[in-house]
C-alpha cells in the first residue's frame, strides 16, 4: 500500500534502532511519554518497544478519547436512552465504556435502549433525516480531531432546519491534559514520574498545529516531537528526543511534517470557535476536574444542545476502587502494575476505560504484550 | 411432488411476488413453494422421497461426522456469492475439515414476511449450484416464515453429514512444538467482500469473497501421504481466532512470521481504511493446516498445485507455552501477541 507502506518498512526500521542505541547515552535513562492511544496502539502492534534500548522508555500518556470519559458522561448518555427514549449515536468505542450499575451502551442496548454505532457524525444527521419522528442525539466525544466534524453535523442540522436532532458534547482540548499530566504533582514535585519529553500528537496537531506546544518545550523545558501515527514515525521521532535531551534543548520539532504545519487547519479552527466555547471545568477520567478543558455548544446552537433539551444533569461517579486507569493515564502506573489488570479486568468483561479502546494502553499491552509478564 | 400431479393453476410469481406467512403454514401455499422453488432447483432422489426425513444409505466403513452452520450474512448478496452458496461451502467445509467426505446436507430457511421471491429463486438456484458443484445433495430441509420485521429476509441453517475413512485422526487437539502452519491463500477476503458491500466502498477493482467449497483440496492433501495433524478453516474470527482456539486444544503456543502472511493488496487497503486487521476477518475459502515439520515443503507444493491453494504459504510454527500464547515477529522487526478476537468486530458476516 502506498503512503503507508513505507512507514511501516522493517529495514529502516532497523537502521533508526541502530541509530538510536548509537546516540541514547548509556549513562543515563530517557522517559518519554507518547500522548496519544494512536501511538500507544502502533508501539505495541508493531513491537516498537523491541527495537529500544532497555534505557529508553515510553509511558503512555491519556490521548486516548475513550479512556479519558468518565462514567458520569457515559452514564448521561445511557439516560438519554433509556429515560428519555432517544436514538443515540455514537463511534463504536464508546459502547463497551463502563457506566454506573454495571452498564454500558452496549448493555443499554440489550436492554432496549435505541443506539446505534456510527462512522462519522454526518451519519447521525441523516439517521435524524430520516426518522423525523424520532429524537436523536450524538453522543460526541474525542479530542481537537473529531471537533470539527461534530461542528459540521451542528450547521448541517441547523441548516437543514432540523428539530429532531441535538449532540451531548464531550468534546476535550489535548494542551489542557498535557498542562495536567506536567503540573501534576509526581511529575512537578516529586518527580516519581521521570519525563524527559512528548512525543506529540498526530492527528490532533493537523487540526491545532504545532504552536500550542510551544509553551510546554519553553515553560516546562520539554521538548516535544509531534509524530504520525506509523511505526517508523514513532522510530524517527524517539531519535530526534533523544538528540534534544543530549544537546540540552527543549523545542517543539515536527516530524510529521507531511501532515502538520504550525498554525494548523485554521478553516476547522474558525468552524470550532463558531459552534463551540469553553466549558469552566470538566471532569476527566484519571485527571479529575480540569478547568477549561472541555467544549460546550454556543449559546446561539442552543438547540442542539442535548444537556439543554433533555434533562440530563451530570452526575461524578468514582471509579471502581481497585481500578489504576487514573494512574496509568498520568503515566504514574503501567497497565500491569494494576492489581486487576488481566484477571478481572480483560477486554471482555472491562472494568476500567483503558481496557476498551484499542487504542487504551490497558487494552494495547493485554493484546499484544502481556507475553512480556509471564 | 408427484408426477401426476397437475400444475398449479397460478404459478408463483417470480417477478413481483413476495413471501407471504401463508407459505410458511404448511398447506398448500407452502407446498406450491416447496414444489416450484426448492424441489426443482435442488431436486434429487431423496429430496423427491417428499417425507418428514431422508431415508439414507448407509455409508460404508468409517464415523460419522455431522456438523451445523447457521447464516445469517447480511447483505444477502455479495461480490463473489450470496448467502445461498455460502450456507453449502460452510458446512461442507465443517465437515471435510474432520477429514470427512461429506455426503448429505439439510437446509433450514428461516423467511421474512414480504421477502421478493424472485430474490428466494436466485438464493435457492445459487444454492443447487453450490451442491451440485460439490456433489453434496440437500436430501431434506425446512421453511419457515416470520412476520415483517421479525427476521432479515433470510436465514438459512444447513447441516451436513459426512464420513471420516478409518484410521484418518485429524483433531484441534494435535497440534505439536516443532510443527509447521500453513495457510491455503490470502486472507480476510470474505469479511472484507462484505464489509466493503456495506459501506458501499467503491474500489475500482471490487473485492470478491473467497466462499468456496474445500472438501477437494482437502481430498488432494490427505491424499498426498502427508502426516496432517490439524485442519480448519478460519471463518468468523479470522485466522487469529482459529489458531488461538487450536493453540489452546492442544495446549501449545505459535509464533508466526507477519512477512509471510498472504494478504491481498485490496483487502489491505480496505482494513488499513476501516481500521480492521485482516488476521481477525472472516474467511469462507481458506484452510489452515498444521503439519509435522518435514512435511512441511512437500504439503505446501501440494497446495499449491491445487486451484484453491495457489497463493498457500507457510506461515509459522507450534512452539511450546504453556499459556498457548499466539506471536508474532512483526514484519516491523518487533513481537507481538496475536490475541483472541475481543468483542465483536465486524456483526452478521456469514
Amino acid at each position: 500500500m502506498k503512503y503507508i507502506d513505507e512507514f511501516r518498512d522493517g529495514d529502516v526500521a532497523q537502521k533508526i534502532a541502530a541509530s538510536i542505541r548509537a546516540e541514547a547515552d548509556p549513562n543515563r535513562n530517557y522517559h518519554f511519554m507518547e500522548f496519544c492511544g494512536g501511538h500507544t496502539h502502533a508501539i505495541s502492534r508493531y513491537g516498537v518497544s523491541d527495537l529500544l534500548p532497555a534505557n529508553v522508555r515510553m509511558i503512555h500518556g491519556p490521548g486516548c478519547p475513550v479512556c479519558v470519559l468518565p462514567i458520569g458522561r457515559v452514564d448521561q448518555a445511557i439516560r438519554l436512552a433509556l429515560d428519555e427514549g432517544v436514538t443515540l449515536c455514537t463511534y463504536g468505542d464508546c459502547l463497551r465504556v463502563p457506566a454506573s450499575d454495571s452498564l454500558s451502551l452496549l448493555k443499554a442496548k440489550a436492554k432496549g435502549g435505541d443506539i446505534r454505532m456510527v462512522y462519522s457524525s454526518a451519519d447521525a444527521v441523516t439517521l435524524a433525516q430520516k426518522n423525523p419522528d424520532k429524537q436523536v442525539v450524538f453522543f460526541a466525544i474525542g479530542f481537537e480531531t473529531t471537533t470539527p466534524p461534530t461542528a459540521v453535523a451542528i450547521k448541517q442540522a441547523a441548516a437543514l432546519g432540523l428539530k429532531n436532532f441535538s449532540v451531548l458534547c464531550c468534546h476535550v482540548l489535548t494542551p489542557s491534559a498535557i498542562s495536567s499530566i506536567l503540573e501534576s504533582p509526581e511529575v512537578r514535585q516529586w518527580g516519581t514520574v521521570p519525563l524527559d519529553g512528548f512525543v506529540g500528537p498526530a492527528h490532533v496537531s493537523t487540526i491545532i498545529g504545532s504552536r500550542p506546544y510551544e509553551f510546554f518545550a519553553e515553560e516546562y523545558r520539554k521538548p516535544v516531537v509531534i509524530a504520525g501515527f506509523e511505526p517508523l514515525d514513532v522510530m524517527q521521532a524517539i531519535r530526534m528526543l533523544i538528540r534534544q535531551v543530549n544537546e540540552g534543548r527543549a523545542e517543539v520539532e515536527n516530524e510529521f511534517s507531511r501532515a502538520v504545519d504550525r498554525d494548523g487547519n485554521l478553516k476547522a479552527q474558525a468552524l470550532v470557535a463558531e459552534v463551540f466555547e469553553m466549558r469552566k471545568h470538566f471532569e476527566w477520567r484519571g485527571l479529575n476536574v480540569l478547568p477549561y478543558s472541555a467544549l460546550r455548544i454556543r449559546g446561539a446552537f442552543a438547540e442542539f444542545d442535548a444537556e439543554r433539551r433533555f434533562s440530563v444533569s451530570y452526575a461524578s461517579v468514582p471509579d471502581h476502587k481497585a481500578c489504576e486507569c487514573g494512574a496509568i493515564l498520568r503515566g504514574v502506573k503501567r497497565p500491569q502494575d494494576c492489581k486487576i489488570f488481566g484477571t478481572v479486568c480483560t477486554p471482555e468483561n472491562p472494568v476500567g476505560s483503558c481496557m476498551v479502546s484499542s487504542e487504551g494502553a490497558c487494552a494495547a499491552h493485554y493484546t499484544y504484550g502481556r507475553y512480556k509478564d509471564v | 411432488m408427484s408426477e401426476t400431479r397437475k400444475p398449479y393453476i397460478r404459478p408463483l410469481d417470480l417477478k413481483h411476488g413476495q413471501v407471504d406467512l401463508a407459505h410458511g403454514s404448511g398447506g398448500r401455499a407452502m407446498a406450491q413453494l416447496i414444489d416450484e422453488l426448492f424441489a426443482r432447483h435442488l431436486g434429487n432422489e431423496y429430496l423427491g422421497q417428499g417425507d418428514d426425513g431422508a431415508v439414507l444409505p448407509l455409508p460404508g466403513e468409517g464415523r460419522l461426522v455431522m456438523a451445523t452452520d447457521a447464516h445469517v450474512v447480511s447483505p444477502l448478496f455479495f461480490p463473489g456469492g450470496d448467502i445461498g452458496c455460502l450456507s453449502v461451502h460452510g458446512t461442507v467445509n465443517d465437515v471435510a475439515v474432520m477429514g470427512a467426505r461429506p455426503l448429505y446436507l439439510a437446509a433450514s430457511f428461516i423467511l421474512e414476511e414480504g421477502f421478493p421471491l424472485g430474490d428466494l429463486a436466485r438464493i435457492v438456484q445459487s444454492m443447487a449450484a453450490a451442491a451440485s458443484a460439490a456433489g453434496v445433495p440437500v436430501v431434506t430441509g425446512d421453511t419457515k416464515v416470520v412476520e415483517r420485521g421479525k427476521g432479515d429476509g433470510v436465514f438459512i441453517t444447513t447441516t451436513g453429514v459426512g464420513v471420516v475413512p478409518p484410521g484418518r485422526e485429524l483433531s484441534g487437539r494435535r497440534a505439536r512444538p516443532g510443527d509447521v502452519i500453513l495457510v491455503s491463500g490470502t486472507l480476510g477476503d470474505h469479511g472484507m467482500a462484505i464489509m466493503a458491500e456495506r459501506e458501499s466502498l467503491g474500489f475500482e477493482s471490487p473485492i470478491v469473497s473467497d466462499t468456496a467449497a474445500l472438501h477437494g483440496l482437502i481430498e488432494t492433501l490427505l491424499g498426498s501421504g502427508v502426516d496432517l495433524r490439524v485442519l480448519r478453516d478460519p471463518t468468523r474470527g479470522g485466522l487469529a481466532t482459529t489458531l488461538n482456539e487450536i493453540a489452546r486444544q492442544s495446549g501449545v503456543g505459535m509464533m508466526l512470521q507477519e512477512k509471510a502472511l498472504p494478504v491481498k493488496p485490496a483487502v489491505n487497503a480496505a482494513c488499513e481504511l476501516l481500521g480492521l486487521d485482516p488476521l481477525y476477518v472472516a474467511n469462507e475459502g481458506k484452510l489452515v493446516a498444521i503439519c509435522g515439520e518435514k512435511d512441511a515443503e512437500m504439503l505446501l507444493s501440494v497446495m499449491r498445485a491445487h486451484p484453491l491453494g495457489q497463493a498457500a504459504a507457510i506461515i509459522g510454527q507450534v512452539v511450546a507455552d504453556d499459556h498457548h500464547f499466539v506471536q508474532m515477529t512483526t514484519a516491523f522487526g518487533g513481537r507481538r501477541m496475536v490475541d483472541w478476537l475481543s468483542g465483536e468486530q465486524l456483526p452478521r458476516i456469514c
